[in-house]
């Protein structure tokens, strides 16, 4: 349904201070009815990635590069013009952002914002979008939704902003859904019963869902793929339980291990020593080998492709797979 | 500065905190009127020096607006808080002004917390500058695993999980003694979420730093507080050690969401309660037990919707306190 091949997007950063390559060369396919989860370490390109669907990077100093492709329903999304683009967006692929204040509109209502949607996409009229807004408050869980429907976003908190934003993008009933931390905010009661809501969309409308997120139970519960990324590049990707059974990337093994749990024994947290590169200096040869706990000099001479583990769908942009018996040298 | 307290003695107390927003009735006064709603109905809690008391509850139940109100950035509606055995609310500013660097905050949304005009060099550096202290920048943002050379971006330039690090770094560059974080780690992946609870968990023993630890990821409170208090409506309906309220929760809300919390296994097969029943609302809050709508307890009786529970002690272990009344029953 959505096809996503070398995308690459890059920041000119003022200053003359370098290029930032947010997104480098990622590519993944997201097909009807499905959960595709996308993980990685904070500041990797992820949200980079999904406002590139939509075209919805500042340019400058944003800019996709010439060969990247994003497909959806046989039509270049990159090559589209800007009313046919609009007619895609916020219809067929809405997108639930990671910050609700910075995508929410503090001088008009909540019920404004969702019932726009629906007025331009929808033809609905004024008040039929209004009765649309309750219906969706209601869907996500908000209390009075006839009431709150007049309320303006600061009058919320920081998870109801966030339930708004998910009202807003399932207004139209979209095609493909891009949903970036979408319950950050949320209790799990809450968390689960939106889930549930998402779970019955896919059913019931075939919907497509791109789950960017940190929390990996939420991934193990409902994602049905999952595409790790790390420094602007996909690392890892596999069938969600194979990917729980054998992460192939250090890195991947590292976010697995930095989980904390709820019936575990207490112990201090295992982080992954070092920080991520900005993204203007990624460093030479593989992209995680200055915080590889197995890096050996071909790490740091060539960067690997992602190469195919041998269970069907898994790959994984590691040395290791080549060389399996280095996995025993640990640094 | 004053003298070290002993351990134990409380070094922020909260008495009877109750905040109610007034209903806003659109412009001019136009729509229908409205109760106001009851963000905060009655909290009282102690938190000791260099110890660490976790705030979880439902989303809207009030928790960042105990935090708010507690650091005087929203005027209560009644009662009182003490820090270090002074009035908070009855300093004048310039005393206020004084105590603000030693109570601090990282705010919930991190967007709306920083000036998009500033660079997180400035935004740092404010602060120093303000109270007269040494500090360095670099060393700030390392301490919370960004790269020094972040100092030069704009808020906009970084992800959301490098925003949220920034809040926390400038929070903690004053050398406050009392940190409310609200969600401080929501937005990051785990191995960065791992570094930062690791990091705040050294400085409170090394600078016996006091937190007000608000979030909704039961497994991360689980690893930072000492106590923690559950949230629902405006009011606190259970609080315990953290090693016995994750042992033995006595709370239907508690148990609820314990067991709704993600595991990050793809296998798991654990049996959640589900909560049905409308979600009220803090507008109209329900007679009797506030939870008693959506409580799936098998005991409960026409008391629950009539006779608000207390927040008693539950044996056998002394501190575990429960508002229910039948705390005591198995679930
Ligand atoms: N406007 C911009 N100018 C320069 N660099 C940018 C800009 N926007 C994003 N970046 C950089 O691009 C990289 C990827 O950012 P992105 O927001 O996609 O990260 P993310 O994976 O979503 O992280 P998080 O989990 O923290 O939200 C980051 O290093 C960020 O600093
Ligand atoms: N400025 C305001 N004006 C009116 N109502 C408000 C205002 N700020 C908060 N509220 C209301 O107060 C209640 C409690 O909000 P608060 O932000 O404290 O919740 P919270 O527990 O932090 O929730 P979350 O987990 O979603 O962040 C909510 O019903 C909210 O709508
Ligand atoms: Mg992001
Ligand atoms: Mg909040």
């Amino acid at each position: 349904m959505l096809r996503v091949r070398d995308l690459k997007t890059y920041f000119v950063t003022e200053h003359g201070r370098g290029t930032a390559r947010a997104v480098d060369e990622v590519s993944f396919d997201l097909y009807p009815g499905e959960t595709l989860g996308i993980v990685g370490e904070s500041g990797c390109g992820k949200t980079v990635t999904s406002l590139s669907i939509l075209r919805l990077v500042p340019e400058p100093p944003g800019h996709i590069l010439p060969g990247s492709l994003i497909e959806f329903e046989g039509r270049n999304l990159l090559a589209l013009p800007a009313p046919e683009l609009r007619a895609v967006r916020g219809n067929q692929i809405a997108m639930i952002f990671q910050e609700p204040m910075t995508s929410l509109n503090p001088v008009f209502t909540v019920g404004d914002q969702i019932g726009e949607a629906a007025i331009i996409h929808q033809h609905l009229s004024r008040k039929a979008a209004r009765a649309r807004a309750i219906e969706m408050l209601k869907l996500v869980g908000i209390a009075d939704p006839e009431e709150r429907v007049d309320d303006y976003p600061h009058q919320l908190s920081g998870g109801m902003r966030q339930r708004v934003m998910i009202a807003m993008a399932l207004v139209c009933h979209p095609k493909v859904l891009i949903a970036d931390e979408p319950t950050t905010a949320l209790d799990v009661t809450i968390q689960a019963q939106i889930l549930e809501l998402l779970d019955r969309l896919q059913q019931e409308l075939g919907m497509a869902v791109l789950l960017i997120t940190h929390d990996l139970g939420l991934v193990a519960g409902h994602a049905d793929r999952v595409v790790v990324m790390y420094a602007g590049r996909v690392v890892e990707t596999a069938e969600t339980t194979e990917l729980f059974d054998r992460p192939t990337h250090p890195y991947t093994e590292g976010l697995l291990a930095a989980v904390p749990r709820i019936d575990a024994p207490l112990a201090r947290l295992h982080a992954i020593p070092g920080q991520v590169p900005a993204a203007t200096a990624w460093p030479a040869g593989c992209r995680f080998h200055p915080r590889c706990p197995y890096a050996w000099d071909k790490c740091i001479a060539q960067e690997p492709p992602l190469l195919e583990t041998g269970v069907t769908g898994h790959a994984a942009r590691c040395w290791l797979v080549t060389e399996p018996e280095r996995r025993q040298a640990k640094r | 500065m004053s003298a070290p307290r002993p351990a134990g003695q409380p070094l922020v107390e909260v008495r009877d905190l109750v905040k109610h927003y007034a209903a806003e009735r659109g412009w001019f006064g136009l729509g229908r009127p409205r109760p106001p709603v009851r963000a905060v109905d009655g909290v009282s809690f102690a938190i000791g020096g260099g110890s660490t008391l976790g705030l979880v509850g439902e989303s809207g139940s009030g928790k960042t607006t105990v935090g708010r109100t507690m650091l005087r950035l929203q005027e209560a509606t009644s009662g009182r808080v003490f820090f270090e055995g002074s009035d908070v609310f009855a300093l004048d500013s310039g005393r206020l002004r004084a105590l603000r660097r030693r109570m601090q905050i990282v705010f919930q949304d991190p967007y709306s917390s920083l000036n998009p005009r500033m660079t997180v060099g400035e935004t740092l550096r404010e602060p120093l500058k303000i109270h007269h202290l040494s500090g360095e920048v670099s060393s700030l943002l390392e301490e919370v695993g960004l790269d020094p050379a972040f100092a030069k971006r704009y808020p906009h330039e970084l992800s959301g999980g490098q925003r949220q690090r920034v809040g926390i770094a400038r929070a903690l560059s004053v050398e406050p003694r009392f940190v409310v974080c609200d969600e401080p780690v929501s937005a990051l992946d785990v191995s960065v979420q791992a570094q930062v609870l690791n990091l705040l968990a050294d400085l409170q023993s090394r600078r016996r730093l006091t937190y007000l630890f608000i979030a909704h990821d039961l497994a991360v409170v689980r690893h930072i507080a000492d106590t923690v208090a559950v949230m629902y409506l405006g009011k606190i309906v259970e609080r315990a050690p953290a090693a016995e309220i994750y042992a033995l929760p006595r709370h239907p809300y508690t148990r609820a969401l314990l067991s709704a919390v993600p595991e990050p296994d793809p296998r798991a097969t654990k049996r959640r309660i589900v909560l049905s029943g409308d979600i009220p609302s803090p507008a109209h809050p329900p007679p009797g037990c506030p939870f008693h709508p959506r409580c799936p307890h098998p005991k409960k009786s026409e008391r629950c919707r009539t006779e608000v529970p207390p927040l008693r002690e539950v044996p056998p272990q002394s501190g575990h306190l429960a508002a229910c009344h039948y705390a005591e029953q198995p679930m």
